[in-house]
């Protein structure tokens, strides 16, 4: 299929969905199963218009079509300016089987570097989700049903004041500690415990340290929100029948506190698989995440349809994650929003 | 003479459900007019579809003889002092009774002078600067009321303006809005589901069923002269015994019931063979009567003391009846389990199809 | 000791752990930025010095890339705000059956990594302004706004529905049946009941655009924010002047931090003193009536 008509039927699709839902509602009308004032009239004309063109520049120029042509340009070879729209420009696979194979035609070698670096993101991503969990899980405990509210709003403060300092330089102050010459070495050598510095950032160290500290304000808070909804009663009844403490929180705490868990554990996985600020401050020379190699795709091989391939692996994994916790935990996607 | 409002063959439907049915009726103006019935009859409906919130599905709705179909809620000539208030939190007390004005265009000097106005027509004269969180449900309430007569409506519309208030508060309320329509002259509708309210403030009631206006009369009609069983047993207590009848003259009906043949007025023209109910209030069902039309003997029960009156519950025939005792046969109620005869006159029961 | 005391110890020293783990990295970068040492480090700690925030304060790059963040994060709170409501009532008032899709593509930014946003931006505009034939709006500062507004608006518009959801419908009628128009039921009574939510979008948005790294990178395309510049230093091999950057940046928040309290505690204060009116105005009802 010729690419150029590819950018029609992107622009087409979304147009399709509206249209669709249109005629359904048109339908639903005139069966009378909707109720009340048209949309103009609720509204009028002027506040009317403002939510129109709000909503349709967000969700289709800011949101979807951006989306679909990234999507479009993954299947598109990469070629110079003057031969697109031209004999070569159709849809093809290459870029993914570059991303297998390291190489747009033969599927001879695997591409080793890009797949170990893929698949090290996907684990360490799920392992830091895990830390991360594991590490907030309690505080996020103590502050929704043990503490007094006037601590809770303290501790709320303190860990949202972190944050606030962006990612860049939280990163970078992990390299401070950890660097070769940094506090953590330093402290090391004068305790004599080691003999010479140890290089933690090559060793990955850095890169995980600092990207289980990254995304913690993002798990705690769902969890927090979560927690706290549950009628502390439960809890207490629950001692009164003698449970004792794990099984209180495998049998009601964390059932009912699912969907907060879903919603961190998203947030932080897709967070974590799609950094890139660590990875670039914090990676050694040999470590290898996935996202900067998205970045270098675009701005050092300057190809950009592979770029959007890419992008396009990161994105759908990131999909096939918040459907497997979603399927997991038996939940809507509503109800890990807050 | 234009009547403020009238109601020509209304009919509101939503989906598959009735809300009201073929209403007729006509409004004076300047009258105090109540709708009453029990929650789900349509009065509420009604009430929203003379305020333009719903599009009656046949029929028209007709204000000062102009006819409301198309004109929205925004420019009628209505007002419509909500169950819940609906009063603007981020307003101070002036701000919400003069933002109909406001957004008429009145200027602020004008506006100020008639909010201060109206502000002393419901005695909340130096309130005005407080917001709506300060004050108390009482308070609230005339505010509603003199942010609704700001707009100076052809016709003020009332939602169970009273049921979040507390007993003596509602009374004294009651009062004070008979009062206020009787000074400003505008005509009221007002909904309820409490006849005690709609008998002491209304010029005329009209009392709803299921989407149907059952009667519309003054308090005295409605109460004395039930044109319907429904209308006999929501308005007051009443006493109903099921029958057939048997005779008719003069207006007037005999029926064969389990406790005899009763005659009562038959304002319905009922015919001999149909089946009815005969309906007597308690008050008028005297014990022990030295001469009586119909008379019939129970058997005493429970007895309630009030006070000033004595609720006596019998039996007869397997019917219960609610019988008024007075003050002075309050001091000795009949024991339980006791015969009692009963009477009344034929001119004080109602011989009405059954209900 | 017993049981209680031993679970209370272990609970403090967790949470003592957990908040050193939190502020340490901050705290150890905060001390290098007053030592002379001309790489960040606390150890050895060679003197007090305040240069690096004079180096700071001299620094051409970081300073344009502070007025970029700043332009830009004014922009898109000027951009996610009236979006964010805008979807907020919709959401409200959209086709039932078409609620749930609209619903899954206006949240899909938030769980979409930043890169991608900030790629397909690009991707997007670049293809649309050559097709249009203008490549006017092709600019860092425009793409950068508007991919960030994809996710900032999504938190806005959440900000606004829990809010809207506690608004009584009533008001707007009561608005109606005094005469006024759509429009200024809109003005007059949305509004000024949304003003709390909407300035908290305000200072979300404010604070995520200004410290968003992921979807600036790649929609900033030549520009500069003052994130893409620390990045850029971070890697090439830095003075303190970033650690004493970090200083001043915390030393911004706690002072928010506080002011916040006290609007917060201020506000607390006169809802209980409405609260309180309210109450002896109930006494007085009942006391007449």
């Amino acid at each position: 299929m010729r690419s150029s008509d590819g950018h029609i039927f992107v622009l087409l699709l979304p147009l399709l969905v509206i249209v669709g839902f249109a005629l359904m509602a048109l339908v639903d009308r005139r069966r009378g199963h909707l109720a009340g004032p048209g949309f103009f009239a609720r509204n009028g004309v002027g506040i009317g218009l403002y939510l129109l063109l709000a909503v349709s520049f967000w969700t289709l120029l800011v949101i979807v079509l951006p989306q679909l042509f990234m999507v479009e340009m993954a299947f598109r070879p990469k070629l110079p300016p003057a031969a697109t729209g031209g004999p070569r420009d159709v849809y093809t696979l290459e870029n993914f089987r570059y991303f297998l194979y390291g190489s747009t035609t033969s599927t001879a070698a695997w591409n080793v570097t890009h797949l170990t670096a893929f698949w090290k993101t996907i684990v360490a991503s799920i392992l830091v989700t895990a830390g991360n969990f594991l590490l907030c899980y309690p505080l996020a405990f103590y502050m929704a049903q043990m503490a007094k509210a006037a601590r809770v709003r303290l501790l709320l403060l303190l860990l949202i004041a972190p944050y606030w300092v962006n990612e860049v330089l939280r990163a970078f102050a992990f390299r401070v500690i950890l660097g070769t010459s940094g506090v953590l070495n330093k402290l090391l050598l004068g305790a004599g415990l080691i003999d010479a510095p140890v290089d933690f950032l090559g060793l990955d160290v850095g890169l995980y340290a600092g990207l289980s500290y990254a995304y913690l304000l993002l798990m705690i808070f769902p969890l927090y929100n979560a927690i706290e909804s549950l009628d502390g009663r439960l809890i207490e009844a629950a001692r009164d029948l003698g449970a004792p403490w794990w099984r209180i929180h495998k049998d009601i705490v964390i059932p009912f506190a699912k969907p907060g868990i879903a919603s961190g554990c998203t947030l932080v996985f897709m967070l974590t698989s799609g950094a890139l600020a660590a990875p670039l401050v914090l990676g050694g020379p040999r470590s290898l995440w996935f996202t900067p190699i998205v970045y270098d795709r675009f701005y050092q091989a300057f190809n950009w349809p592979q770029g959007s391939a890419y992008a396009f692996i990161l994105l759908l994994t990131c999909v096939a994650f918040v459907l497997a916790v979603l399927r997991l935990g038996k939940l809507s996607l509503g109800e890990i929003t807050r | 003479m234009t009547e403020a409002v009238e109601l020509a063959n209304l009919t509101v439907r939503f989906g598959d459900f009735t809300a009201v049915e073929n209403a007729n009726l006509r409004i004076q103006a300047g009258e105090f007019f109540s709708f009453l019935g029990p929650s789900g009859c349509g009065k509420t409906t009604i009430l929203r579809t003379i305020s333009g919130f719903i599009e009656p599905t046949e029929g028209a709705v007709r204000i000062g003889g102009q006819d409301m179909r198309g004109i929205g809620a925004n420019q009628r000539p209505t007002a419509l002092i909500f169950q819940s208030l609906a009063l603007f939190p981020m307003m101070s007390v002036a701000d919400n009774v003069g933002y109909g004005l406001r957004v008429r265009g009145v200027g602020k000097a004008a506006r100020d002078r008639k909010v201060d106005e109206l502000l002393n027509v419901v005695a909340l004269g130096d309130q005005g600067g407080k917001m709506v969180d300060e004050l108390s449900g009482g308070q609230r309430q005339r505010v509603a009321i003199a942010r609704a007569l700001a707009v100076e409506p052809q016709v003020l519309l009332l939602d169970e303006p009273l049921s979040a208030l507390d007993l003596k508060l509602r009374q004294h309320m009651r009062n004070e809005l008979r009062a206020i329509q009787r000074r400003v002259g505008i005509t009221f509708i007002y909904i309820t589901h409490d006849q005690g309210e709609a008998l002491t403030m209304s010029d005329r009631i009209a009392v709803m069923n299921r989407g149907r206006i059952e009667q519309v009369g003054d308090g005295r009609t409605v109460y004395d002269a039930p044109d319907t069983g429904f209308v006999a047993s929501f308005v007051g207590e009443i006493n109903a015994i099921p029958g057939r009848v048997s005779a008719t003259a003069d207006g007037y009906a005999a029926l064969e019931t389990p406790l005899g043949v009763l005659r009562g007025r038959n304002p319905k023209g009922l015919a001999v063979g149909a089946t009815a109910q005969l309906y007597v209030r308690p008050e008028m069902l005297l014990p022990n009567p030295t001469a009586a039309e119909n008379s019939l003997s129970a058997v005493a029960e429970e007895h309630a003391y009030e006070g000033n009156l004595t609720h006596l519950a019998c039996r007869a025939a397997g019917l219960r009846l609610t019988v008024l005792l007075g003050a002075r046969e309050s001091r000795d109620p009949p024991a339980h389990g006791a015969p009692i005869a009963l009477g009344f006159a034929a001119a004080d029961a109602r011989v009405l199809p059954g209900d | 000791m017993t049981a209680a005391t031993a679970k209370r110890a272990l609970l403090g020293l967790y949470i003592g752990l957990f908040f050193l783990y939190l502020f340490g990295p901050l705290l150890v970068m905060g001390i290098s930025a007053f030592n002379t040492s001309s790489y960040p480090t606390v150890i050895p700690f060679e003197g007090f010095t305040w240069d690096w925030f004079i180096a700071l304060a001299r620094d051409k790059d970081m300073i344009y890339g502070l007025q970029n963040s700043l332009i830009i994060g004014v922009c898109v709170v000027a951009l996610a705000v009236p979006v964010g409501l805008a979807g907020a009532i919709m959401m409200q008032q959209i086709y039932p059956r078409a609620r749930g899709f609209y619903y899954l593509v206006v949240v899909s930014p938030v769980l979409t990594p930043g890169v991608i946003i900030g790629i397909s931006t690009v991707i997007f505009w670049r293809d649309l302004t050559t097709t249009l034939g203008s490549r006017l709006l092709y600019n860092g500062d425009f793409l950068t706004v508007l991919g960030q507004s994809s996710f900032i608006s999504a938190y806005c518009m959440l900000i606004c529905i829990a809010r809207l959801q506690r608004f009584d419908r009533a008001l707007e009628e009561a608005g109606l049946d005094l005469g006024a128009t759509r429009t200024q039921i809109f003005f007059h009574i949305l509004l000024p009941f949304m003003r709390p939510a909407l300035l908290s979008s305000a200072v979300l948005a404010f604070l995520s655009s200004f410290e968003n790294y992921n979807t600036t990178t790649f929609a900033i395309l030549a520009d500069k924010t003052l994130t893409t510049v620390l990045a850029g230093r971070v890697r090439q091999g830095s003075t303190p002047a970033i650690s004493a950057l970090a200083v001043v940046i915390i030393a911004v928040t706690v002072c928010g931090a506080l002011l916040y309290e006290v609007l917060k505690r201020r506000d607390d204060a006169r809802k209980a003193r409405l609260l309180r009116v309210a109450s002896t105005a109930e006494a007085q009802d009942l006391a007449i009536a």
